[in-house]
């Protein structure tokens, strides 16, 4: 069924987070860049707050890769690469989010359902502040910039 | 008493984190000689920040500041303001441009409804521990509730140009209106969202319920003509009937020690907003087929259980619902999709339905148009005191298990109020500290 869809062979870049907060844009930030970089070759969708939402925002793609701020004591700027396709990530890593339903509430909800695409890897950026109103800080730079990297890298690995 | 003595016969009960209410907060419940001596729900408070970071910023970026306080309820948020800052430049928004804004206010109530309904609070009457265990055995039922969600995303999406955080909403109207064909193309969605409340409604008034009906005092905005969203009076059970400029004469915010969110109070007590309030002061505005649907399952109104808060968000659901669909079949769009602005110096206040009960805004504004003061009242510190009587009150009936089902039962009650902690607060963390002899 799911290979059936348009979307079958889509690969679907979502950046999360709040634009507002300092380094919790930063998922929307790298997003924005990886459009950029890629043009129209991937789906890219910038998702502020989007709790529950998300398991929509994955729907139908084959491979889905989310990037989000993380807050698990690391250094600000250091990048995790987690795989959400066969088991959970976990809540430790990723904060809950204000709508109750954070990301891998969100995945494992999709994969309840039965919905969840079959490849699922979120990147998670370590972020140091998040007050309201204030830009990246600068750890948050060079993460993007290995983010960015490592998504050109498994984009290219799929098209192989 | 020995100091010894007293920690035998003091117990603390620690919750540090409450499930499945919008963001993160604490609660800590004393119990000594087994009696509720403390209950203390604890919150931060961003929407304190929001009021600081309001000054200084021109009239017209307020309505998508504020819409970031929530991403649950950004509408809410968005309308209060406008309607304040209206009041300010005495501008009266009439017609279409009303009807859209009602529109847009039913899809949030839907969305928001819905996923509290569904994902945060079913799950406790159906014995699972979170909706995504409930959505294992119950995968037809969350579908259905995910499926409603979206349709108010859908006019989210339309009115707001995106369905978090919309950003069409603004100081006299809107920034782009809709054609009526776009209106259209939502009717057959709604269509089927409707029956899927009216299922809603009978699903939840079947859950069991504990018995529990403490004397509340609700309140909630009263319009002659209609269920409220952005106007009306604000009026109490208790027989207060007010303008909403009067709003800060009667109801007072106080800091308590324990938390960063201020606690409101009616005359110096505790009092409930939200949909319970609502549709208990507002029967004679509910909708025949609501009505029936209640009817079919021996339901009437008033409903007092602070349990039945589920079920009538489910009965608003389906208001908002059979109400989009009206406002859609009269819609024209107006001629203006905003009416013009001109900048006058005042303070202004509005109160709006927010999904969670009454949100109050102040503004004062200087001759430049430069908000000089803001003041937020989010519907969550409003019914912050209630909830915490509302454990004293319950939590009596629990004192003989173990601390950790009465951690769980104490989160239910809390759940009751869809306590939206990112809009009072920041993060919820829930602690409940107990004291006392086992």
């Amino acid at each position: 069924m799911k290979k059936d869809s348009p979307h079958s062979s889509a690969i679907r870049i979502i950046g999360l987070g709040n634009g507002m907060r300092g380094d919790d844009a930063v998922g929307l930030v790298t997003a924005r860049r990886i459009r950029q970089e890629f043009g129209d070759r991937v789906e890219v969708i910038e998702a502020e707050m989007a709790g529950i939402d998300l398991i929509d925002l994955m729907k139908g793609a084959s491979v889905a890769i989310l990037i989000d701020a993380v807050r698990s004591g690391k250094a600000p700027g250091s990048v995790h690469r987690l795989d959400a396709s066969v088991s959970p990530i976990g809540g430790q890593v990723f904060p809950r989010s204000s709508h109750a339903i954070g990301v891998s509430e969100a995945i494992e909800l999709a994969r309840a359902m039965d919905v969840l695409p079959a490849t699922v890897i979120v990147y998670g950026v370590e972020v140091g502040n998040t007050e309201i109103g204030q830009p990246l800080s600068p750890p948050m730079g060079e993460a993007l910039d290995q983010v960015v990297k490592q998504i050109i890298q498994e984009y290219e690995a799929c098209h192989a | 008493m020995t100091g010894k003595e007293e920690a035998r016969n003091t117990r603390t009960i620690a919750v540090d984190l409450v499930a499945r209410v919008e963001g993160e907060g604490a609660l800590r419940v004393t119990v000594k000689d087994g009696t509720v001596q403390d209950v203390e729900l604890r919150i931060f408070e961003p929407p304190r920040f929001f009021e600081a970071f309001l000054q200084g910023r021109h009239y017209s970026e307020v309505p998508d500041i504020v819409a970031r306080i929530c991403g649950i309820c950004p509408v809410a948020y968005q309308m209060s303001a406008v309607h304040a800052i209206e009041q300010i430049f005495g501008l009266r928004i009439e017609g279409a441009l009303r009807d859209l804004r009602r529109l847009i206010y039913c899809g949030e109530w839907i969305e928001s409804h819905a996923l509290h309904v569904y994902m945060l609070q079913a799950p406790d009457f159906l014995g699972y521990a979170s909706g995504i265990a409930m959505a294992k055995d119950h995968p037809a039922v969350v579908t259905r509730g995910l499926r409603l969600k979206k349709a108010g995303n859908a006019i989210m999406t339309l009115l707001g140009g995106r369905s978090v955080h919309p950003v069409s909403v603004k100081v006299g109207g809107f920034s782009r209106v809709p054609r009526r064909s776009e209106l259209e193309g939502l009717k057959d969605e709604l269509l089927w969202a409707r029956d899927a409340a009216i299922e809603t409604v009978r699903w939840v008034a079947d859950f069991d319920y504990p018995d529990f009906m403490p004397d509340y005092t609700y309140v909630a905005l009263r319009h002659p003509d209609e269920y409220p969203f952005n106007e009306g009076q604000i009026v109490a059970s208790s027989g207060l009937q007010i303008s909403v400029n009067e709003f800060e004469q009667h109801f007072t915010e106080h800091q308590v020690a324990y938390s960063t969110a201020l606690h409101c109070a009616l005359q110096g007590s505790p009092y409930q907003v939200g949909p319970l309030a609502r549709l208990n002061l507002n029967q004679e505005h509910v909708t025949p087929l609501a009505k029936q649907v209640l009817a079919d399952r021996e339901l009437s109104l008033p409903l007092r259980n602070p349990f039945h808060g589920i079920i009538a968000r489910s009965v608003e659901i389906l208001y908002a619902l059979e109400e989009s669909l009206s406002l859609i079949e009269r819609y024209e769009p107006p001629p203006l999709p905003a009416l013009p602005v001109v900048v006058r110096p005042g303070t202004g206040m509005a109160c709006t339905e927010a999904p969670r009960g009454i949100l109050y805004h102040r503004y004062q504004v200087d001759g430049d148009g430069v908000i000089r003061e803001a003041k937020i009242v989010p519907p969550t510190s409003q019914n912050q005191s209630r909830i915490e009587q509302d454990l004293r009150l319950f939590m009596p009936r629990l004192l003989h298990l173990p601390d950790q089902e009465v951690a769980l039962a104490c989160e239910r009650v809390i759940r009751c109020y869809d306590p939206c902690i990112s809009c009072a607060t920041h993060f919820l963390n829930l602690e409940i500290t107990r004291e006392g002899v086992a």
